[in-house]
């Protein structure tokens, strides 16, 4: 059963094949059998998943039907889930045990999917390899000695290793479309404001979208409808109508221009990856799409501009980690600041205290124009060249990362060069734009995925686009061997 | 930018996070060389450009001035790690 995409999960249900009850215990049998190996759980909710598969199995005796009803899945350990663990990655919420539920896992809870457990990540969301976790980094289920990519590392190993349908992730530089290249399964970074970011652990408030990975474009087409809405708690959250995903998968691509940035494929770029997504491009030119060259200009300026933004915001958001309210609260502190200091510097990584500190300089008095303000222009250049883009094309396609999967501990120690691991990535969340990584190769074992860029809640294209290749491809059912 | 290790526990007494003095002068190369990737925006000539704080430009959405929530205080004080009669503790901070 574990080998069946959540359509195909859905489609076993509503016939009545097996229940949930049994569908569940067998992720869970092969999250005991597996994560003791890839450590893509921080936290594994046994009773609770058989609880809920029990439900949704009553539920269908009841009637009730859904595509997502009595089908496994798993949240990423940045959403808080009531009554359940909700670390962040991170030893400051180690034992924060959340007091309600995020929008997207209560959306996940009305359309019936049961939640296995909460998925390993980087440290606050800050990384690209898992390797800031407190948790300890995930193994990539392709080669245990290469990293799974981050910060939703352990949502894309688990989906990879087949221990969950489907899981969620959030992306504020690229932390579902990176892991996702990396552990060869699909994901989609929403529009901003497309997903709720209510009860999802906040990094940096104007970057920060959730959304599903998985193994297909269907499924993610299923689960996003299920996550996308509007919610009044969210103050930045979108209120316009939901598309239905699915129906729109099938649309032909005749005609569809993709817009191919020249800075993309340049310097930086490894040759054997660009080989690959050139295959990939050539793919859709066979399924009647027309591709040009496209011109980012100011694509080089993505990184800079976001680690002034990014951190800027994590350390106004991360102050509220003061050990007075939850979370980690130092022993014996002699007076309110070194509470303070001390909870947060026992609580918090060196990679998390690296970007408060690197944001509270931005911030502070006399240096707000140079960073600040100049970054929040560059950002205003970057959405500029993307909006000139669509004028002239329906979606820009390109890889995902420069490179495959690198090897754990490669990158650890220098944080700038594990910065360029989202080159590719992070200019989207500056703009705002949805972006889908889908598996299209692999550079010895190691996959390649091909980054789809669209338009302001072009979701519904992205989906389609990433699909049309699916039903002529078949990197997406590859398994790790020693995951089948 | 270069930053040094006297900056570096400055900057950490703002952002009220103790970082151990031997620990400084790793975080002093690595917030430079952070600096250092930051300043290629300085390539740029900005002047005139709008900052952008918001991908989609929106305005805030404001609600009906309406009470929504209930008080949750015992349910959320459960998870505090010190709370006495209804409040939170906190080292003596008045003489």
């Amino acid at each position: 059963m574990h080998d069946k995409t959540i359509a195909q999960l859905g489609a076993g249900l509503a016939a009545g094949e097996f229940s949930s009850e049994e569908l569940v215990r067998a992720f869970l049998d092969r999250i005991a059998r597996h994560n003791p190996q890839l450590n893509a759980f921080i936290t594994v909710t046994v009773e609770s998943a058989l609880a809920q598969a029990r439900a949704a199995d009553q539920r269908r005796q009841r009637g009730e039907a859904g595509p997502l009803l009595g089908v496994p899945i798993a949240h990423k350990d940045i959403f808080c889930t009531d009554g359940v663990r909700t670390s962040c990655g991170s030893r400051i919420l180690d034992r924060f045990i959340a007091p309600y539920n995020a929008t997207v896992v209560e959306k996940l809870n009305a359309a019936g999917a049961v939640m296995l457990g909460k998925t390993n990540m980087d440290e606050f969301a800050m990384g690209s390899s898992n390797e800031t976790s407190f948790y300890g980094p995930v193994r990539n289920p392709w080669d245990l000695e290469a990293v799974p990519g981050g910060s939703s590392g352990g949502s894309a190993a688990a989906v990879a290793a087949w221990l969950t349908a489907g899981a969620t992730g959030t992306d504020t530089g690229g932390s579902i479309r990176q892991p996702a290249a990396l552990c060869g399964v699909t994901g989609i970074k929403p529009t901003y404001g497309r997903v709720s970011r209510w009860g999802m652990i906040a990094y940096a408030s104007s970057l920060d979208q959730g959304g599903p990975m998985a193994r297909t474009a269907e499924d993610c087409a299923l689960l996003l409808g299920a996550l996308a809405g509007f919610d009044p708690r969210d103050s930045t959250s979108v209120d316009r109508p939901v598309p239905d995903y699915v129906a729109a998968l099938d649309r032909p691509l005749d005609g569809l221009k993709i817009g191919l940035p020249k800075e993309y494929f340049g310097e930086g770029l490894d040759g054997e990856v660009a080989r690959v997504v050139e295959s990939a491009i050539a793919e859709y030119r066979k399924l009647g799409a027309e591709t040009v060259e496209i011109s980012l200009p100011n694509s080089q300026l993505a990184i800079p501009a976001y680690y002034v933004i990014a951190p800027a915001e994590c350390s106004s958001n991360l102050a509220r980690f003061d050990g007075v309210r939850y979370g980690h609260r130092c022993e014996n502190p002699k007076d309110l600041l070194d509470l303070y200091t001390r909870s947060r510097g026992e609580g918090f990584g060196a990679e998390v205290k690296r970007r408060i500190l690197v944001g509270t300089f931005a911030l502070s008095a006399g240096y707000y124009d140079a960073y600040y303000l100049k970054a929040q222009q560059i950002r205003r250049l970057i959405s500029d060249d993307f909006r000139r883009a669509f004028e002239r094309v329906d979606v820009i396609a390109g890889p995902t990362s420069p490179t495959v999967a690198f090897n754990l501990g490669e990158k650890v120690d220098d944080p700038i060069t594990m910065y360029l691991s989202d080159i590719y990535t992070i200019a989207v969340n500056l703009a705002g734009l949805p972006g889908l990584s889908l598996p299209v190769g692999f550079v010895g074992q190691r996959p390649v995925g091909l980054q789809l860029i669209g338009d302001y809640f072009a979701e519904d294209r992205l989906l389609n686009v990433a699909h049309r290749y699916q039903q002529v491809t078949d990197w997406h059912q590859r398994a790790p061997a020693a995951f089948a | 930018m270069s930053l040094g290790p006297a900056e570096v526990a400055k900057i950490a007494h703002l952002a009220r996070l103790a970082i151990h003095e031997q620990d400084a002068p790793a975080y002093a190369r690595n917030l430079s060389a952070i600096l250092d990737l930051v300043a290629q925006m300085n390539a740029v000539d900005t002047t005139g450009v709008a900052p952008m704080a918001h991908p989609l430009d929106m305005a805030q959405r404001l609600r009906a001035d309406d009470v929504t929530e209930s008080s949750q205080r015992d349910h959320f004080q459960a998870i505090a790690p010190r709370t006495e009669a209804g409040l939170y503790l906190v080292p003596k901070v008045i003489e």
